[in-house]
């Protein structure tokens, strides 16, 4: 180390102290300034219209975005339907059958890369082999594209979490004569209970924000996709057509000049913020509180 | 007889499950290849067209059928760029507060609020940029800096406020909760003995810091950073509201462009009836898929290598 004086050194320690807690500062100054803006200015258009109408032209004041919420609905529930079970069974493989087979380091290096390819990417492939085929936009491509965001990040949630249940564990249930399945469904899984729950809830919740792998799949529309309003079956959401959802309806209208729809927009930012805001809050909690409770 | 075909029964349905298990857990690695061949195969018409000069060529104009990648390549660079400048030593130095300076309440609070940093979905980012940060740089910030730092070509010509720079820095601000919690993660693995040791010689905490901790933690920082700057790259939503999606190349931070995820975003809607067009888009998406194909390989292999150097 060069000598310098003791003035210099301390100064130069107090210089970075400070910085170091500006630059903490400018952090939350800067998630204070977009949360702040995106209350104000979406409770504004977040009135009853927002939730009971439809999207409809900027020229009409009582519009709202009741179908694209039923829509984001949707398509976060099929992604969920798909992506949640395979990324479970894919994670129990890594965990229990292979965790030191060779398959399990490919796979695991694939799911890393997979997570880090850009969403959009996951569209544009999405839109080739589903949408192309299909001939035509869907809320079901839409699904599937969420889903394979999705099931990188569960299968590694899942492995991740299966690893601390104990060894004991299985060595106890497999001496009783149980099978492999019944151990790991019964056993394993009850133990690590808490910590898949949060996992799968903040992976289901990062990918309801997501615009990018729905624009080319999902597409959008400014009707309910119902089959027939009149049928008993109105409420089964008509999937194999665009399908409205939030996101892209955001990305939309606030890509407009038009004052109402910008509003609207802000309106829609508020709600998905929020929605998922509190929910990764309240998965983080919900962990916490299941490792005080075995601890 | 009945024990064994219960046996028999079991085994079966073991079987069937580590079946089942290891078929979802390929899923992963067959997603990706496809992903990879299907953005191949879209692209050979594109590929057909122009050959290797797409590359550099800087030409865009769908209605002559004239394209070029070499605007969005420059545009994804240049924004990825500035973001890692200013997110790696915030990073840093936010994870130096939170390990080593902060009373861990604080800590705690902090890093919670810059975790939700990374909950807010990247459209809200890209709306509030265009919306509330574009005008604050073209009226505040950018005639600042023009004034001041003018004489570099990097800050001349007009302020227009959708920019290589803004968009730099509301990537950054995407990012900085990725690289703050890595290198926090890094920085608590560092033992204390060796930390108290430099301490116990008098070291300040900066001098801890600079000589002790980031030595110690450089590999899984650097993995960090190859992480973070694979995530700029790929960013869209963000980035094509404020980029300000013209497909020029100039020197100037203050000159507005295109990425390459901000440009399929805009135009692949206006390619669908257009073969080459999309095939053009879709080739775009293939030079995004391996520029972040290889970061992540890099950063993968990085940090396969730091875990090996740690346990010998």
């Amino acid at each position: 180390m060069k000598p310098s004086s003791l003035t210099l050194r301390r100064s130069i320690d107090i210089f970075i102290k400070v910085l170091s807690i500006v630059a903490s500062l400018v952090g939350i100054v800067f998630l204070i300034w977009i949360l702040w803006d995106v209350v104000t200015k979406g409770i504004t258009a977040l009135d009853i219209n927002f939730f009971t109408k439809r999207t409809g032209p900027f020229t009409i004041a009582d519009t709202g975005m009741a179908n694209a919420i039923v829509g984001t609905l949707y398509i976060t529930l099929l992604a969920t339907v798909i992506g949640v079970p395979i990324g479970l069974l894919g994670g129990i493989y890594l965990s229990e059958f292979g965790r030191n087979h060779p398959v399990s380091t490919v796979v695991r290096f694939f799911a890393n890369i997979l997570m880090g390819t850009p969403s959009i990417l996951i569209g544009i492939f999405v839109y080739a082999v589903i949408v192309l085929p299909m001939s035509g936009f869907s809320g079901f491509s839409g699904g599937v594209a969420l889903a394979i965001i999705m099931l990188p990040v569960v299968v590694r949630t899942t492995e991740d979490i299966l690893i601390l249940v104990p060894n004991e564990l299985r060595e106890s249930a497999l001496a009783l004569g149980s099978p492999h399945w019944k151990m790991i469904t019964q056993i394993v899984f009850r133990a690590a209970r808490a910590g898949l729950i949060t996992g799968v809830i903040l992976a289901i919740a990062r990918v309801s924000g997501e615009t990018a792998p729905l624009l080319f799949t999902a597409f959008n529309n400014s009707h309910f996709t119902y089959y027939d309003a009149e049928s008993p079956l109105r409420y089964i959401y008509d999937m194999s057509k665009p399908t409205a959802n939030l996101t892209v309806t955001i990305f939309n209208y606030a890509m407009t000049p038009y004052e109402q729809w910008q509003k609207q927009a802000w309106a829609g930012s508020l709600l998905i913020t929020g929605a998922i805001l509190v929910i990764s809050v309240i998965a983080r909690a919900f962990f916490s509180g299941g490792k005080t409770r075995r601890g | 007889m009945d024990e064994t075909t219960t046996k028999a029964r079991t085994n079966k349905a073991d079987l069937f499950f580590n079946g089942l298990t290891l078929v979802c857990a390929i899923a992963v690695i067959l997603v990706m290849l496809a992903i990879g061949i299907e953005l191949f195969r879209n692209s050979t018409l594109s590929m057909q067209e122009f050959g290797w000069k797409f590359l550099t060529d800087r030409s865009w104009n769908p209605v002559l059928k004239e394209f070029g990648a070499a605007s969005s390549i420059y545009g994804t660079i240049v924004s990825t760029i500035i973001a890692m400048l200013i997110a790696a030593p915030m990073g840093i130095i936010i994870a130096l507060f939170l390990v080593e300076l902060s009373h861990p309440i604080v800590s705690k609070i902090v890093g919670s609020a810059i975790e939700l940093l990374a909950a807010i979905p990247s459209i809200i980012f890209g709306m509030w940029g265009l919306f509330v940060f574009v005008p604050i740089m073209q009226t505040k910030v950018e005639p600042w800096l023009q004034s001041t730092l003018g004489f570099l070509p990097l800050f001349q010509g007009i302020i227009m406020g959708v920019d290589f720079l803004t968009a730099g820095i509301i990537l950054a601000l995407m990012i900085l909760p990725f690289v703050t919690a890595v290198t926090r993660d890094v920085l608590n693995m560092v033992p204390p003995v060796l930390k108290e040791a430099g301490y116990g010689t008098g070291a300040t905490m900066w001098e801890v810091l600079k000589h002790i901790s980031i030595p110690y933690g450089v590999r899984g920082i650097v993995g960090a950073m190859f992480l973070g700057l694979g995530r700029a790259i790929g960013e869209t939503m963000a980035v094509t509201f404020v980029i300000g999606n013209s497909h020029e190349i100039s020197s100037s931070l203050f000159s507005s462009g295109n990425s390459i995820a901000s440009t399929i975003a805009l135009e692949f809607g206006e390619a669908l009836n257009d073969p080459l067009f999309k095939s053009v888009l879709i080739q775009l998406g293939l030079i995004l898929f391996l520029i972040t194909f290889i970061f992540q390989l890099i950063a993968q292999l990085w940090i396969r290598q730091l875990k090996k150097h740690e346990r010998s």
